[in-house]
């Protein structure tokens, strides 16, 4: 039996009031329920103050570059089909410097699973505007308003047609512990953007106006129906909806990939008569 | 004067020179003759003028020359460009319809007559190229029904009709070419391959069994050729979104137990370095594969050139150790590329295989592969003694800690980019970042004493030392033995390890020769700087070539020449 306590107590380095301390909460809660012990689970970070997540619980982990924790995860994954791969960075980390590579997972559908820590903001680097900063919104780097329009990440996927879609909130640890299961039980790749706020440097979007706005997807939403899903995903403003907004079930790309039906490849050896007879193909 | 000849088909991207050339450079190597392929193409997939060159006989073979014994024109610009390049005793093969200079010898082929229609080209040349050296037509036959076997025995009959026509036409002209003396007889079951395949081969003889990559000329026939052969051994592959992309999966594979190889040129792996980077924060093993192409920025796309080492020496930003590999022939391709392996895992550190275009793309016979004689690869760390007290990046005397691969036992293993504890936690311990770094470091002694130690070709004590490196080996060889014919006493130096350098290995070849004079494929003389510095030898004598093109003999005599005017 799987505790949240396997999963460890660490000091952080996160300020007080940062949604990370609940996300980090609704993870630990989440892999303990799914029964997965720590030494089952590789968790992947780019750069940033989410990505520093599994440094603070008991798992395998992969910190990497900032933006790259996707292809990082992609490759563990194929390396080894039998792992729980997780992907936690932030806004700027899986949106910004890794943009091509999150449009790329949403093609490519690999098993796994990418908790976006949405804040609207960089934190790491004090306050510029990230990829998800509302337009219009203020910063030191941005005096006049963020000029671009703000990236709509669960709107892309489900226009990608992404297998697995949700949002969470930070403040909605419970709910989000339950999103976070059916996003690792999803076999393919599973998007949880979670909102969260940045209490030192995004003034804008706080726990406040956050906990305001969002409410959850009742029964009456159907998330396999791509309209209601694009229109669901579209919301944000006045209302944020969370839960699972799309899901779909696309063959992971691990079912096209027949060496992967021999398990792990670190428990492959060299195959020395296969290597004669290739050579042989050179005569 | 050797026997060997030298064969150059010219033609339009389109019109399946490479097909001739291939077809022909496999008899050959069936033939048991040595072979050594140049190819020569343009950045485009029709149109354009590209050229195959074979050099063939039954002497080794060690570059590609400039000299022609036997051209095959299949379009006027090849006839155009290249006649001049006719040796004495050499021939011009073209169809009927092209403008010959009255007096040229030449085999007109009638290619309407011996063919029905200009599908069947391209046999008919291979069977009049075959013809005019003495070629078994049985090898040719053979070729010639693997090729077609898929496409029924109606269409395969129809081109061994067009063989053997082509074949028997050329015996009833008046053409006298000399016939190619018998193969040495312990060439026999030689394999053709190109230095890609053979990097190739290597990887999967060293288990490798992942590769990620984007595509980029002259690196992408390694990956293809991994993907192909490697269906037989489960190598799992996948094309990344970018190289910077390819590099991270390959790391992420690697830290999941994977064998992990990428490749590509110059400008994608420009993308990979802070990949590069990572890879030796975390002590991953990945292997690199980097084909140069002349830069900078888009270059000369298929050309070749050997600009790179610095790009690949000082790639990735911190310190960190690493070893380069530069091979100057396939069967350096094959044992380096295994040898990659091998010390990326056991130093946990990213190793790179720097090659060009000239040796990616150049066919040579070659006796197979000993993979009896190649080391089975480390043993993978699934199952670390006391799981709870594992620590991926334990200090230890020679750098090297216990790598376990994650899931596989209740050891927990942390990867990270920061600097780290012992046990791969953060930390800003800046006495724990010096004993981090000076472990890393430490790992670099041990490949120094690893160092492939270069090769020396010739006499002690020469008038003139050759000091080259990579591809450039063959050219270089085939120099020194012309000057040794005119009476000089000429040695090759051939680096094909080119980092770590350990001056030990060779400070006595530099300094007992009357003069030392660099070849090298770039305009600035890289690895001659980089020995500079390591040893404090100057060698400010230097050949350089940068227009694209392989070294040949004559280019190295030539600037020999010019360097003593």
């Amino acid at each position: 039996m799987v505790s949240v306590d396997d999963y460890g107590q660490f000091e952080t380095a996160w300020c007080p009031g940062c949604g990370n301390h609940a996300i980090l909460k609704a993870v630990k809660k989440a892999l303990a329920g799914l029964g997965l012990a720590p030494h089952e689970v590789l968790v992947v970070t780019g750069i940033g103050q989410a990505a520093k997540a599994p440094l603070y619980m008991n798992c395998n982990m992969f910190t990497g570059l900032h933006g790259r924790s996707l292809p990082a995860a992609t490759g563990a994954r194929l390396a080894n089909p039998e792992l729980t791969v997780l992907v936690e960075s932030g806004d700027g980390c899986s949106y910004g410097e890794g943009g091509n590579h999150f449009l790329a997972a949403l093609r490519r559908n690999v098993n796994l699973t990418l908790l976006a820590h949405d804040n609207q903001i960089y934190g790491l680097t004090k306050g510029q505007a990230s990829p998800t900063t509302m337009q219009g919104m203020k910063t030191k780097a941005q005096p006049f308003g963020q000029p671009s329009m703000a990236f709509n990440p669960v709107a892309v996927a489900v226009a990608m047609q992404a297998g697995f879609v949700a949002r969470g909130f930070s403040g909605e640890t419970e709910h989000l512990a339950g999103l976070i299961q059916e996003a690792v039980r999803h076999k393919g790749f599973s998007l949880v953007d979670i909102l969260q706020p940045c209490v030192s440097f995004n003034k804008v979007n706080t726990f406040g106006w956050y906990k305001e706005r969002v409410y959850k997807l009742g029964p009456e939403h159907d998330p396999t129906d791509f309209g209601q899903a694009m229109e669901r995903a579209r919301e944000f403003g006045e209302r944020i909806p969370i839960g699972v907004l799309y899901r779909n079930d696309r063959p992971p790309l691990e079912a096209n990939m027949p060496a992967l039906a021999q398990g792990p490849l670190a428990r492959r050896g060299v195959d020395r008569e296969a290597l004669r007879r290739i050579l042989q193909s050179y005569a | 004067m050797s026997a060997n000849i030298n064969i150059l088909v010219g033609g339009e991207a389109g019109q399946g020179l490479a097909t001739i050339g291939e077809s022909m450079a496999r008899a050959m190597t069936r033939a048991g003759y040595e072979v050594a392929v140049c190819q020569d193409y343009m950045s485009r997939i029709r149109g354009g003028h590209n050229t195959f060159a074979i050099r063939t006989g039954p002497d080794p073979v060690l570059a590609p020359a400039e000299d022609i014994d036997i051209l095959v024109a299949l379009n006027q610009e090849t006839v155009d460009l290249h006649l001049s390049r006719l040796t004495g005793r050499g021939v011009l093969v073209a169809g009927d319809g092209l403008a010959i200079p009255a007096g040229t010898p030449c085999l007109r082929v009638p290619f309407r007559t011996l063919a029905p229609k200009p599908l069947y080209d391209n046999v008919a040349a291979l069977g009049v190229l075959g013809s005019a050296v003495c070629g078994d037509v049985a090898i040719l036959e053979r070729l010639v029904s693997e090729a077609f076997a898929k496409k029924g025995a109606e269409v395969l009959e129809a081109n061994l009709t067009v063989l053997r026509a082509a074949y028997a036409w050329v015996k009833e002209q008046d053409f006298s070419f000399a016939c190619m003396p018998p193969a040495p007889a312990e060439n026999a079951g030689r394999l053709m391959l190109h230095g890609n395949e053979a990097i190739a081969l290597g990887a999967l003889a060293a288990g490798c069994n992942f590769v990620s990559f984007y595509p980029m000329t002259p690196g992408t026939s390694v990956v293809l050729t991994l993907i192909d052969k490697g269906r037989e051994t489960g190598l799992v592959s996948e094309q990344a979104e970018d190289e910077i992309a390819a590099v991270n999966m390959a790391l992420g594979a690697a830290c999941a137990g994977a064998r992990a190889l990428v490749s590509t040129s110059g400008g994608g792996f420009a993308l990979m370095c802070e990949g590069v980077s990572l890879g030796g924060m975390l002590e991953l093993p990945v292997v690199l594969v980097v084909a140069q192409r002349p830069g900078p920025a888009t270059g000369l796309p298929t050309r070749t050139e050997q600009a790179d080492l610095n790009l690949v020496l000082y790639a990735g930003h911190g310190e960190f150790p690493r070893a380069i590999f530069a091979p100057g022939s396939p069967e350096d391709c094959f044992y380096l590329t295994h040898r990659a392996f091998d010390l990326a895992e056991r130093y946990q550190t990213p190793c790179f295989v720097l090659t060009d275009q000239f040796l990616a793309d150049s066919y040579r016979s070659v006796a197979p592969f000993d993979l009896d004689a190649l080391p089975e690869p480390p043993e993978l760390l699934l199952s670390p003694g006391e799981p709870a007290a594992y620590e991926r990046y334990r200090l230890t005397e020679d750098g090297v800690s216990p790598r376990a691969i994650p899931g596989f036992s209740q050891a927990l293993v942390r990867a990270d980019s920061d600097e780290h504890t012992e046990d791969g936690r953060l930390t800003e311990d800046l006495a724990v970042r010096v004993a981090m770094q000076d472990k890393r470091l430490r790992k670099g002694q041990g490949l120094l004493e690893e160092t492939v130690p270069p090769d020396y070709y010739g006499p002690d004590g020469p008038d003139l030392l050759l000091v080259c490196w990579g591809s450039a080996l063959g050219a270089a060889l085939e120099a020194r033995q012309t000057l040794e014919e005119r009476g000089k006493k000429v040695a090759v130096l051939h680096f094909r390890q080119v980092w770590p350098l350990d001056g030990r290995q060779f400070l006595p070849f530099l300094e007992s020769a009357r003069e030392i004079v660099a070849v090298e494929g770039n305009s600035t003389g890289q690895l001659a700087a980089l020995l500079r510095q390591e040893t404090g030898v100057l060698l400010d004598k230097r050949i350089l070539r940068y227009d694209g093109l392989p070294f040949t003999a004559r280019f190295i005599l030539d600037g020999l020449e010019k360097l003593d005017s």
